[in-house]
């Protein structure tokens, strides 16, 4: 697979870095400052393809504490809140869509 | 059950204790992921959307009671309190911790449980019939085979780094309940002209984006012949199977590029050179391998036991599910019971610890201990006492898995998709929880009869939508969930694949297809008898094109 930093990055819209933690698999993404959140809303947007490969690559470097980082889409509401740019980073940051088995009534 | 010896166990627990170090070092960054993604995945964790997910093997689909208690416990304390069957034989925990794994594996060590192989390059999880050694139009128990076979080829230095991976099945009755021609190889076993028995072997069968039947290469391999075969098909497939485009390196692309004929020439050179050498089967080999298998010590029962007839007319739940759930066992008096992990609204194959527990428990009281995971993910308990099925199917009703679905509209089969899935487009779970609720009244369900839902939320297939008798493929466009609609597949010894009935439908619209595709079977059927896939194979999917998009 082409590492984050080798593909071509196209922005048409707010992005975040997001990865998984290393220790328990959490959905996280990259902050300004360097560290990582499982908030979204204290992650670091880009909004242009040069902020977001500098976030990358600062991601790409931090191979201890988060694995697996990519840019994903956001949205950003009217009231500035940002909320995940499509369902499977919906999903990423919400979980499943569907009711867990133990709270299913069993 | 089986009986794993200290060869066994001593190999499973140096496993964990080689993977506590990697996990280890990987922690502490003296790995990278790079470095440390193949070492988890040999032992099968693999990263989804969100957490580390653990996949243990369960060969050929059988467990102990000790062994699903041990699920159980560790669903409750290192996942969230469930587990999931998959279609292959294997149980996955999708939340699990990478700084528990080690202690997760070691728990299942304790039951001789692990993730080996159940990822990478190599040969996965043997699978066979779910009703191994209990079905009455069984030849003889493929397990002993399955087993010999995993034996082998379990850390097999030259298979473990194959183009791809490799599944293999085994099958000995008359039904196929394994689904053999999906497998990369498949072993049948029959009786020859000169009554012996031997191995139909097949190979090049896999769905996924290109997807194929297995071809049979040769109807009928000796029993002494069978590792030094299966090692002949691995090596030629190892040589010549294609490592430069994952999309091509299933063998099935090989023996479809190749050509059955001569991919089998093919093997066949290169088995003259071993079959006589060590891999040629000692009788006495496979003897030990079997004496291993422990079967009950079954009573001398009643075949139609009184209180079984009395019961069936006091209650019609317990008489539906009777007739749905319940099959005949090869020994009189026994039955094999089937557990439907499929409620209405439900996740296909997940089963919360509290059931797991509940079921090794019933298991012990009613099933001489013993618990069989089928590819259609459910359960069975494979030796229940015909006078103990009232007792039993309370028992199972009171947590949810007496559902009377086995087989029909609403036993759907189906991948986690894009709610657990790093590599969906869409998701599955979903649709199969919104058609199990426009089914639910039973009544439709049993008119309908026999009809297999099948879901993948990708192309990967895992769903095994190609072979539903209805087979639904999530795809994305345009950043939106769609589904592609398949009928007429079926996994079964007359396997075949589903034919496309017209442009993908979106999420919202999926089970209103799936109620017109029922509809329209109901009107075009010749009589309630005929099947419907039978009903699809006389008359083609035209018809039902017609109705799905009509009102489109």
């Amino acid at each position: 697979m082409t590492s984050p930093l080798e593909q071509k990055i196209r922005i048409t819209g707010p992005v975040v870095v997001t990865a998984n933690r290393v220790g328990d698999g959490a959905v996280v993404y990259r902050r300004a400052d360097g560290g990582w959140t499982t908030q979204l809303a204290s992650a670091a947007v880009a909004t242009s393809a040069s902020t977001a490969r500098d976030l990358i690559k600062e991601a790409a470097a931090d191979d201890l504490r988060a694995v697996g980082p990519y840019i994903a889409p956001v949205k950003l509401t009217a009231a500035g809140e940002l909320r995940p740019g499509n369902l499977r980073e919906a999903i990423r940051l919400g979980g499943p869509t569907i009711e867990l088995p133990v709270t299913f009534g069993i | 059950m089986y009986i794993y010896d200290a060869f066994d166990r001593t190999l499973v627990a140096e496993r964990v204790a080689e993977f506590r170090d990697q996990v280890a070092r990987r922690l502490s960054g003296e790995l990278t992921e790079e470095e440390f993604k193949p070492l988890r995945l040999m032992n099968g964790v693999y990263l989804q959307l969100h957490a580390y997910m653990l996949r243990i093997a369960i060969p050929y689909g059988t467990l102990s009671s000790d062994q699903l208690r041990k699920l159980a416990y560790v669903a409750r304390k290192y996942d969230r309190g469930y587990g999931h069957f998959t279609t292959r034989q294997n149980i996955q925990f999708h939340w699990i911790k990478l700084e528990e794994l080690p202690d997760a594996m070691a728990a299942l060590a304790e039951s001789g449980m692990h993730g080996m192989q159940t990822s990478g390059n190599c040969v996965r999880n043997l699978t066979t019939d779910q009703w191994a050694g209990v079905a009455p139009d069984e030849l003889e128990d493929p397990r002993i085979w399955a087993e010999l076979i995993r034996q082998h080829v379990t850390l097999h230095p030259e298979f473990s780094f194959m183009p791809r991976k490799f599944k293999i099945a085994v099958g000995s009755s008359h039904h196929d309940r394994a689904a053999l021609r999906i497998h990369d190889l498949a072993l049948q076993l029959h009786r020859n002209g000169a009554g012996e028995t031997g191995f139909e072997v097949m190979v090049g069968g896999g769905l996924g984006r290109t997807p194929f039947l297995a071809k049979t290469i040769k109807p009928f391999l000796p029993k002494r012949d069978v590792l030094s075969y299966v090692e002949a098909v691995l090596r030629t497939y190892n040589q010549f199977g294609r490592r430069d485009n994952i999309y091509k390196a299933r063998i099935k692309i090989l023996v479809h590029e190749l050509g059955a004929e001569a991919f089998a020439k093919e093997v066949d050179a290169e088995w003259q050179s071993i079959k006589d050498g060590a891999l040629a089967l000692d009788p006495a080999a496979v003897s030990e391998i079997s004496g291993r298998f422990i079967y009950p010590d079954y009573e001398r029962l009643d075949g139609k036991p009184p209180q079984l007839g009395q019961a069936r007319r006091a209650d019609r739940r317990f008489d539906v599910w009777m007739d749905n759930a319940v099959a005949d066992h090869k020994v009189p008096g026994y039955a094999i019971v089937t557990l439907s992990l499929k409620p209405e609204g439900g996740t296909p194959g997940d089963a919360t610890a509290v059931q797991m527990d509940a079921i090794a428990d019933l298991a012990d009281r009613y099933s001489f201990g013993e618990i069989r995971v089928g590819h259609e993910q459910n359960l069975a308990l494979p030796h229940v006492a015909k006078r103990d099925l009232p007792d039993l199917w309370r028992a199972l009703d009171a947590i949810g898995v007496a559902t009377p679905n086995v087989g029909l509209v609403s036993d759907i089969i189906s991948c986690p998709g894009l709610d657990y899935c790093s590599l969906a487009n869409a998701r599955s779970i979903p649709i199969a929880q919104e058609i199990t609720r426009r089914f639910s009244k039973l009544d439709l369900q049993r008119d309908l009869g026999r009809l297999h839902i099948n879901i993948s939320g990708c192309i990967n297939a895992c769903g095994h939508h190609h072979v539903g008798h209805i087979g639904i493929l999530g795809v994305e466009k345009n950043g939106e969930e769609f589904y592609q609609i398949t009928l007429g597949g079926k996994a079964d010894s007359a396997a075949e694949l589903g034919a496309l009935i017209g442009p993908a439908v979106p999420y919202a619209k999926v089970a209103d297809v799936v109620e017109d595709i029922a509809a329209a079977y109901l009107e075009l059927r010749e009589h309630p008898e005929e099947l419907f896939i039978d009903t699809v194979r006389r008359i083609g999917v035209e018809p039902f094109r017609e109705r799905v998009y009509a009102a489109r």
